[in-house]
């Protein structure tokens, strides 16, 4: 801590960690409304398939069962959504449903719903359901559903391609002919899932007689679902009212709106009794959005002395059944092209996207969206150019970094980048790790046979993404976040912010923001947020956005809020409020105290009679931010990984990670640091374990955590943090976002560590997860011996 | 998902088991730490009509020594084992080998007997109980059966228990001098089913490997002593060409963790550490 007196940079614990450790979290399953029922859904077993019809008798007279819904029956309540975007005209999107009326695009989408006394009773009564299915061809492989004889995910569409989006910048032919060396190669990425420990989690409670309705969801943004359900199921939006209680884990899964909770939200209109349903781990599998399913083919032009001359990436994006509403399927590849090379000066810069459909679940936004993979591509190429130019690795970055002369500027991907601190990250990540000596030990670790890597990736994270990307889309999707601060009687402070909390510590850093801001102890501040209906109108959280847009929000209303209670102190104590100053909740003149913050704040509540009438007694204020001066933030960082690849069985062991980042001005360390812990961890998942593996018929075979390996403690390195802090001038507070910078940075970290171990050999992986089993692929095609010792003889 | 409704029956002795399995047939299915039935039943991929509880039967728990043998009660909690000391010292094998048999949580319920009954061929201890020569006893109404560790497993969670039998105890001979042990595995994560793994004992005597017994587990249909192996062993063949051997045996089952080919790379090179560890008495993979 810098000073001590200061709130804003100190390593304070989240005030709400000790209330969900002890279990008195309040979360969407926790809460039972008087004659609920509970929803459970009949899903197709098939990737593609017609419902031929579906007799519902036998499951209506079970037990327990209160009805059961099919499509046809919600036809008239719950319209169908679409998710486009407005700027990209030949965007092909099919209408999705609730319940699928016709047909079925992906294995485990809903086709009826059973509504009964218990979840057990409607999973009994869904096994009696009968659906007559016809089963169609699936199209899995992106690469085949693209070819002019393919069979279509959706019988009602010409072909699987959803868009494609070419992107160019300088002449990447000239560039291509002068280089000194070119390199390239194409890397695959595996699907994955966002997987929060809480699943996705509804309640919905329509009253008809007011047509109110209140629905209790886990999700990041109750204002976009107050939107989504106002027009879908044809209510006023003042009379939908989405309440968002504690959130076990996001990741951009809870997002998006889902079928599964829109069928819960209109079988309670059609009711008019609320409605639970509480997806189970399986149906997470099968039905919360996947991402990353990717190829990308990239080529790097670069000089003799290692100066990039131009980039070329060709992706292919499978997205699977649906493009997903209402943000759409489609940000994953266009992140993926614009992150390509985005760190680094790009003379030359050609890209494309294609989008593909497949009968798979669908996919949407998941932590970083897209930028791993450029991050990826370019990191690679670069390391594959060093080597043969017998350069180092962190010298080619740091001949390449963007810096201050290159700045402000609209780079070759188009993204905007007003200021980056790469070179001074890199120095700092080098003298951490200690670089030097760390190479040394790779080389004692070889000569006794020992296989051992060191990668290093740049990464610039591209935060508090604003209206410069939803408004043109089209999306009814508000980027601007709001905050309302209230003086009690008792000189306490209530917040109340649009910005979501599902376990990252948002709440803890507003209310730091706030105590600082306005000169009151931590403590004097509460803070809420999630209520759509009370809480100020706004984004909620994506795009690491809760301190950069939401802190700058309470900042401004605790300055207003400021100026407001200093402003009814100088009327009562006849002094000019320029000379009033509030610090730790007692309010001072010319240094002196003059009276507490409560004193003031129980006269301007209880004894205004007291008071002239023109002293302002309203201690009430909310304000607003949007990012204006630029349409986002841009952090930036680099991590290094250490590990070892065991040669005979092909596992891989991580032995060291660092990370240097740079979110602008750290508003808690603490929160930071585990926020980059846990999001390199998510990254590592993705590089070493996670994958949603389908057979080539469609069915899903990673549907339980005892099939899907998500990263655990036990293989997990140390993490070691260092933070650079260069404050954005785009707000007051300085704050970047730092939600996404771990799980961005750590695969390009681990694919480069794993390259540059395998390199003596002449082996190289192309795609991740990085099982056992591609490591061994690696080595067997490059026919390596399997002794680890006759390896590095040379 | 929910299970489905199930009665639920607390056998207070052997004879209300089979009094269940007598009434309700191969409806009944035996409850014991319950780490594997349970998930089964939960996802209704299992519908048994009632579940027979045999944690709360006195005499089928327990580690205990009698001359050579050391008996080990069916519902013996994997935890037990691993805190026993005379586990320690005289079953050293399967001391270093239950730390790899999932995560402190399922290891307080899951049971030695429910781990052999429900013979996954990626487990542990079914591979360790082949390899140290056990000999299961089952009983029943008509009495009591003993039938050897290598003769029980006879594929993938199959093995020749009779529906009507209780797996009560195991036997195993503790470790004598000269005996030697090694256990390798190979897993995704630390706690995972192996995707590979290797386990063996054998008498070492003048730098070579006697009456060798090695397991290759995670990798075939169930758990089976390599031939091979013990008499290229025999002859004093050096642990590479022995490895080789065995891993060109192998017959080994594609699954998410990998294929044929790839499973047979691991075992070799697990094969190979795992003679290394029994020639330089090294324990513990
Ligand atoms: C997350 C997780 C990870 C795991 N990882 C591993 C691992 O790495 N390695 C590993 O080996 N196991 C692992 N397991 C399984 C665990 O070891 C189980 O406990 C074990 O396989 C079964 O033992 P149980 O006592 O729980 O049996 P139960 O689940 O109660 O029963 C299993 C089967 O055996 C039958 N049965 C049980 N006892 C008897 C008996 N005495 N006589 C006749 N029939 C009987 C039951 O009817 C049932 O069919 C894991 C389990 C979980 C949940």
């Amino acid at each position: 801590m810098k000073d001590s007196n200061r709130i804003i940079g100190a390593s304070l614990p989240r005030p709400d960690a000790r209330r969900l450790a002890a279990g008195r979290g309040t979360f969407t399953d926790d809460i039972i409304l008087p004659r609920m029922v509970h929803m459970a859904l009949v899903r197709s077993p098939y990737a593609h398939a017609m419902i031929k019809s579906i007799d519902t008798r036998k499951a209506t007279k079970a037990e327990g069962v209160v009805r059961v819904i099919t499509g046809e029956d919600l036809a008239d309540i719950c319209s169908p959504f679409i998710a486009g975007i407005e700027f990209l005209p030949n965007m092909i999107s099919p209408p999705q449903y609730a319940l699928a009326p016709t047909e079925a695009a992906w294995q485990g989408e809903a086709v009826c719903a059973i509504l009964a006394e218990s979840r057990a009773l409607a999973e009994d009564a869904a096994q009696l359901v009968l659906v007559e299915w016809e089963e169609l061809p699936a199209v899995v492989d992106p690469v085949a559903a693209l070819k002019p004889d393919s069979p279509l995910v959706h019988s009602g569409l010409e072909s699987n391609l959803v868009m494609t989006l070419p992107r160019a910048e300088g002449d990447t032919e000239a560039a291509f002919a002068e280089a000194a060396v070119v390199v390239e190669h194409s890397f695959e990425f595996g699907r994955q899932s966002g997987l929060a420990l809480e699943t996705r989690s509804v309640i919905a409670d329509f009253e008809p007689a007011g047509r109110r309705l209140t629905v209790y969801q886990s999700h990041q943004t109750p204002y976009q679902m107050q939107d989504v359900y106002a027009r879908h199921l044809g209510l006023d939006e003042h009379q939908v009212r989405v309440i968002v209680k504690d959130v076990g884990g996001a990741f951009g899964l809870k997002l998006h709106a889902y079928p599964d909770e829109m069928a819960a939200v209109a079988a309670s209109v059609l009711l008019g009794r609320p409605v639970k349903y509480i997806a189970d781990r399986q149906e997470s599998f099968a039905s919360d959005i996947h991402a990353r399913e990717m190829t990308a083919a990239g080529r790097l032009a670069v000089n003799g002395e290692g100066n990039i001359l131009g980039v070329e990436v060709d992706v292919l994006s499978a997205v699977g059944a649906y493009s997903v509403y209402p943000r759409t399927s489609v940000g994953e590849g266009i992140q993926a092209v614009q992150f390509t090379g985005a760190p680094y000066r790009l003379p030359a810069f050609k890209g494309r996207v294609r989008v593909v459909y497949q009968n798979k679940t669908p996919t949407g936004a998941y932590r970083a969206v897209g930028q791993p993979i450029g991050c990826v591509v370019i990191e690679q190429l670069l390391d594959l150019a060093a080597a043969e130019l017998n350069l180092d690795q962190a010298e080619i970055r740091r001949r390449n970094n963007l810096g201050p002369a290159d700045l402000p500027l609209k780079a070759a991907g188009g993204l905007e980048i007003e200021d980056v601190s790469l070179d001074a990250c890199l120095t700092a990540l080098l003298n951490k790790m200690d670089y030097e000596k760390l190479r040394r030990d790779q080389d004692e670790a070889r000569r006794q046979g020992l296989c051992r890597g060191i990668g290093l990736a740049t990464f610039v994270e591209q935060t508090a993404v604003g209206a410069g990307l939803y408004g043109p889309a089209g999306a009814r999707i508000s980027a601007q976040e709001g905050c309302s601060l209230r003086l009690e009687p008792s000189g306490l402070v209530r917040c109340a912010t649009s910005a979501t909390d599902q376990g990252q510590g948002t709440l803890t850093g507003i209310q730091q923001v706030v105590a600082e801001t306005l000169g009151v102890k931590f403590d004097a501040v509460t803070t809420e947020d999630g209520d759509g209906g009370s809480t100020p109108y706004g984004g909620g959280s994506w795009a690491s956005r809760g301190l950069s847009v939401g802190g700058e929000a309470a900042r401004l209303a605790a300055i207003d809020l400021r100026r407001k209670i200093l402003g009814a102190a100088a009327a009562i104590s006849q002094e000019t409020p320029d000379n009033l100053t509030l610090s730790g909740g007692e309010i001072f003149s010319d240094g002196k105290s003059l009276m507490a913050l409560s004193e003031l704040a129980r006269i301007v509540h209880f004894r205004q009679d007291t008071l002239p009438s023109d002293v302002d007694c309203e201690m009430n204020v909310t304000r607003h931010f949007l990012p204006r001066k630029f349409p986002y933030f841009m952090a930036n960082g680099i991590q290094a990984s250490y590990l070892e690849v065991d040669l005979g069985t092909g596992a891989i062991k991580l032995l060291d990670h660092w990370v240097v980042e740079d979110c602008g001005l750290v508003v808690n360390p603490l929160l930071v640091d585990e926020q980059l812990r846990g999001g390199i961890v998510q990254g590592l998942g993705a590089v070493l374990y996670e994958h949603c593996l389908y057979d080539s018929s469609g069915q899903i075979l990673t549907a339980s955590l005892a099939d899907y390996a998500v990263p655990l403690a036990s293989e997990m390195p140390d993490i070691h943090v260092v933070h650079v802090e260069n404050p954005t001038s785009g707000t007051g507070l300085g704050a970047k976002g730092a939600g996404e910078a771990g799980t961005l940075g750590a695969p390009a970290a681990v694919w480069c560590a794993v390259n540059d171990a395998l390199r003596p050999l002449g082996a190289q992986v192309w795609k991740q997860p990085f099982t056992a089993a591609h490591i061994i692929e690696a080595l067997r095609s490059a026919n390596c011996p399997q002794e680890a010792s006759e390896l590095f003889e040379n | 998902m929910k299970a489905a409704a199930f009665k639920y029956l607390r056998a207070e002795n052997l004879d209300n088991a089979f009094d269940a399995f007598a009434e309700y047939g191969d409806e009944a299915l035996i409850l014991a730490g319950g780490q594997s039935l349970m998930p089964t039943i939960n996802l209704r991929l299992a519908q048994p009509a009632v579940l027979v509880d045999i944690n709360h039967i006195s005499g089928l728990s327990g580690i205990e020594q009698s001359g050579e043998k050391i008996q080990i009660g069916a519902t013996t909690r994997h935890f037990e084992l691993a805190n026993s000391e005379l586990v320690a010292s005289k079953l050293p094998l399967i001391a270093s080998a239950i730390k790899h048999v999932a995560h402190r949580g399922v290891r307080n319920r899951g049971t030695f007997g429910g781990s052999l009954v429900h013979a996954d061929p990626a487990a542990e201890m079914p591979a360790c109980a082949v390899a140290l020569g056990a000999t299961l006893v089952l009983e029943s109404r008509a009495g009591e059966r003993r039938i050897s560790a290598s003769d029980f497993f006879l594929g993938v969670m199959s093995t020749d228990r009779r529906p009507d039998e209780i797996l009560t105890s195991i036997e195993l001979s503790a470790d004598g001098p000269g005996d030697v042990w090694a256990f390798r595995e190979l897993s995704r994560r630390h706690g995972d089913f192996a995707m590979v793994g290797v386990t063996a004992k054998a008498r070492r005597a003048s730098e070579r490997l006697e009456d060798l017994r090695l397991v290759v587990f995670g990798c075939e249909e169930c758990p089976q002593i390599s031939a091979v192996a013990a008499s290229l062993a025999a002859s004093g063949q050096e642990p590479v060409a022995i490895a080789q051997a065995v891993a060109e045996e192998l017959n080994p089952m594609t699954d998410l963790t990998g294929d044929a080919e790839t499973k047979r790379f691991q075992a070799r090179s697990l094969i190979e550490q795992s003679l290394g560890d029994l020639l330089e008495g090294r324990a513990d993979g």
